[in-house]
C-alpha cells in the first residue's frame, strides 16, 4: 500500500467512521462479550487507523482492516480482564476468535449488525434509551452529539446511555435476531425507533432550525441499512419508502429567507424527482403485502402528495381513505387530527373544523401545537378571524421550534395587520 | 444461564383464594415450565404483612402492612432460570397472574 497524506487519511477515517462503524462494532461485540469493551476496542481501532494509515497506506477494505484490528484489541482487553479476575456481567459468551479476515458479503457479518439493532431497540429498554443507543452504537455518534441532537445536557444523555447498557448486561438482553414468531413485532419496534430519529431531524421539536439534517440523514441511513439487512421485509420497504418520499420535499420547505413554506405554497419543481421515483417503487413493493402495514399507509399518503402536480390537484378523497384505513387498525389522536385536516380539504374547512373541535378534549393533544395551528388555518379560511387569532396565539405558546414560530407570527400579523 | 425473579402482582381488591389448592392454571404452568422454575411461593394477603424499617439510629420501627402502599400488591413469586431476558420474558408471560408480573435479574454475588 502506498503512503497517504494526512488529509487523505483523515478523510478516509472519517468516511470509514460514517460507513463502517455499525459493521465494525457489531462484528466486535461477539468477540468482546459486552458492548462497552467492544466500543472501546472499536474506538481504539479508529485511533490506530489515524496513526498507521499514513505511513502504511489506506487499506483497500477499510471496514475489514478496522474489524480485524478492533477484534484483536477486544481479545487483548478480555485477556487482561481475565487476568485481573474481574467477573463482569457479560452480554454473551464470546465465541472462539477465528483469525480470518471477515468478508463484507459473508452472511454472518450482515447478521451481526442486525443483532446489534435488535439489542439496541429491545422493548425492555425505554424508548428514549432505544433511540440514544441506536444513534450511539449503530450510527457511531458521540454521546455529546446524541445529547445535542435532542437538546439535552451531555451528562443527562451519558447517564441514559450508561443505564441502558447496564440493563443490557445485567438483565442479559440477548444479542440475537428474534425468533420468527416475534419478528414482525420486534421489527415494528425497530422501525418506530428509526422513524423517530428521522422525524426528529425532519422537523426539530425545538431550537432555531426547522430541520436537523444530520439527524434526518442518520434516520435515512438507518432505514437504508435495514433495507439491506432485511431485503424481503415489506414493513422495512414501507418505512424506507415513507422516509424517502418525505425527504424528497426537503428542498422546498424553506424559502430564500429561511422561512417555513407549507406544502400548499411549495415550489414543487424543487422536489427531488429521483427520490420520489425510488420511494414510489419501494411503496409498490410494500403494498404487495395484504393488509398494508401502518408505514405503508403513511408512505402512500406521502406518495399522493409527491405525485400530485399542484396543491389544487391533490386527491384528498384518496388521502382521506388512507387515513380511514390507518384509523381502523392503528387509531391514535394524531392520526385523527391529520384525518380531520384532510377532511377539511376534501369536504371544506367547516367539516374539517368540526372534526378538529371534537378533538379539543383529547388529553394526548392538549399540548400538541398542530391542533391549534390547524384550527387557526381553517378558521382563517372561514373568515372567522377573531377566533383564528386566538388559535394562532395558542399555537405559538405550544410551539418551540423558532422557524415554525416565525411562520405562525407572520400568519398572525396578516390577520392583525 | 441466568436467574430471574418473577414477581407476581395482583389487584388489592381481587378476591384471595383461601383454599390450599393451587388453581388449575398455575398447576398447568408449573408442569409446562417445571424445568425452568427453581423456586416459588404464593403469599398471604398484604393485610397480613409486617414491615420493619431501620430508624437510622440503630433501632427499628415495626408497622402493620406492606412496605409500599399501592393498588398492586405482591401476591407471589417464582425464581426462574433462563438463557437470556427474552426467554425469561417468554416464561413470565405464561404466569397466569392477576394483573401482571415484574421480571428482575438476580445479581450474582461471588
Amino acid at each position: 500500500m502506498p503512503q497517504a497524506a494526512s488529509s487523505e487519511v483523515a478523510a478516509a477515517v472519517a468516511d470509514a467512521h460514517r460507513r463502517e462503524w455499525a459493521f465494525v462494532l457489531a462484528a466486535t461485540v461477539r468477540v468482546a462479550g459486552d458492548i462497552d469493551t467492544a466500543e472501546e476496542a472499536v474506538q481504539d481501532a479508529y485511533a490506530s487507523a489515524l496513526s498507521t494509515w499514513g505511513p502504511r497506506g489506506i487499506p483497500k477494505k477499510p471496514g475489514a482492516w478496522l474489524t480485524v484490528t478492533a477484534r484483536r484489541r477486544a481479545l487483548d482487553m478480555r485477556r487482561r480482564a481475565a487476568t485481573a479476575q474481574r467477573a463482569l456481567p457479560k452480554l454473551l459468551e464470546a465465541e472462539e476468535y477465528r483469525d480470518t479476515e471477515p468478508g463484507r458479503d459473508a452472511e454472518g457479518i450482515a447478521d451481526d449488525r442486525l443483532r446489534l439493532i435488535f439489542t439496541c431497540c429491545h422493548p425492555a429498554l425505554a424508548l428514549d434509551a432505544q433511540v440514544a443507543l441506536t444513534l450511539r452504537l449503530l450510527c457511531g455518534l458521540s454521546t455529546a452529539d446524541v445529547a445535542r441532537a435532542f437538546l439535552l445536557p451531555e451528562a443527562t444523555m451519558a447517564a441514559r446511555i450508561t443505564r441502558a447498557k447496564k440493563k443490557i448486561a445485567a438483565a442479559h438482553i440477548p444479542y440475537r435476531v428474534p425468533a420468527a414468531s416475534e419478528l414482525v413485532e420486534r421489527v415494528d419496534g425497530v422501525l418506530s425507533v428509526v422513524y423517530l430519529v428521522y422525524t426528529t431531524g425532519h422537523t426539530a421539536p425545538s431550537g432555531a432550525d426547522l430541520m436537523r439534517r444530520d439527524l434526518a440523514e442518520r434516520g435515512l441511513e438507518l432505514a437504508r441499512m435495514l433495507r439491506v439487512l432485511l431485503p424481503h421485509d415489506r414493513d422495512v420497504a414501507a418505512l424506507l419508502a415513507l422516509v424517502v418520499l418525505t425527504d424528497a420535499r426537503r428542498g422546498a420547505r424553506l424559502d430564500e429567507h429561511r422561512e417555513l413554506v407549507l406544502m400548499e405554497k411549495q415550489d414543487r419543481s424543487k422536489w427531488d424527482r429521483p427520490a420520489i421515483d425510488e420511494g414510489v417503487a419501494l411503496l409498490r413493493e410494500a403494498l404487495a403485502a395484504r393488509p398494508p402495514g401502518r408505514f405503508a399507509l403513511m408512505a402512500a399518503i406521502a406518495a399522493v402528495h409527491d405525485e400530485s402536480g399542484s396543491w389544487s390537484e391533490t386527491d384528498w378523497q384518496e388521502i382521506l381513505g388512507l387515513y380511514d384505513l390507518l384509523m381502523d387498525s392503528w387509531p391514535s389522536p394524531v392520526i385523527q387530527l391529520n384525518r380531520a385536516i384532510a377532511l377539511g380539504f376534501a369536504a371544506g374547512p367547516a367539516a374539517g373544523l368540526a372534526e378538529l373541535d371534537a378533538l379539543g378534549t383529547e388529553p394526548q393533544l392538549a399540548r400538541y401545537p398542530y391542533l391549534a395551528a390547524a384550527r387557526a388555518d381553517f378558521l382563517t379560511r372561514l373568515g372567522r378571524l377573531d377566533e383564528a387569532r386566538v388559535a394562532f396565539e395558542e399555537a405559538l405558546i405550544l410551539t418551540d421550534n423558532e422557524t415554525e414560530r416565525g411562520y405562525l407570527r407572520t400568519r398572525l400579523k396578516e390577520l392583525t395587520g | 444461564m441466568s436467574k430471574y425473579l418473577v414477581l407476581i402482582f395482583q389487584d388489592e381488591a381481587a378476591k384471595q383464594s383461601d383454599g390450599e389448592d393451587m388453581s388449575a392454571p398455575y398447576q398447568e404452568f408449573q408442569q409446562r415450565r417445571g424445568a425452568s422454575l427453581l423456586n416459588g411461593a404464593a403469599l398471604q394477603p398484604p393485610s397480613t404483612a409486617t414491615s420493619i424499617r431501620r430508624d437510622g439510629v440503630g433501632g427499628f420501627s415495626v408497622t402493620d402492612g406492606p412496605f409500599a402502599e399501592s393498588k398492586e400488591t405482591l401476591g407471589g413469586y417464582y425464581l426462574i432460570e433462563a438463557g437470556d431476558l427474552d426467554e425469561a420474558l417468554e416464561i413470565a408471560k405464561e404466569v397466569p397472574a392477576g394483573i401482571g408480573v415484574e421480571v428482575r435479574p438476580v445479581r450474582m454475588v461471588s
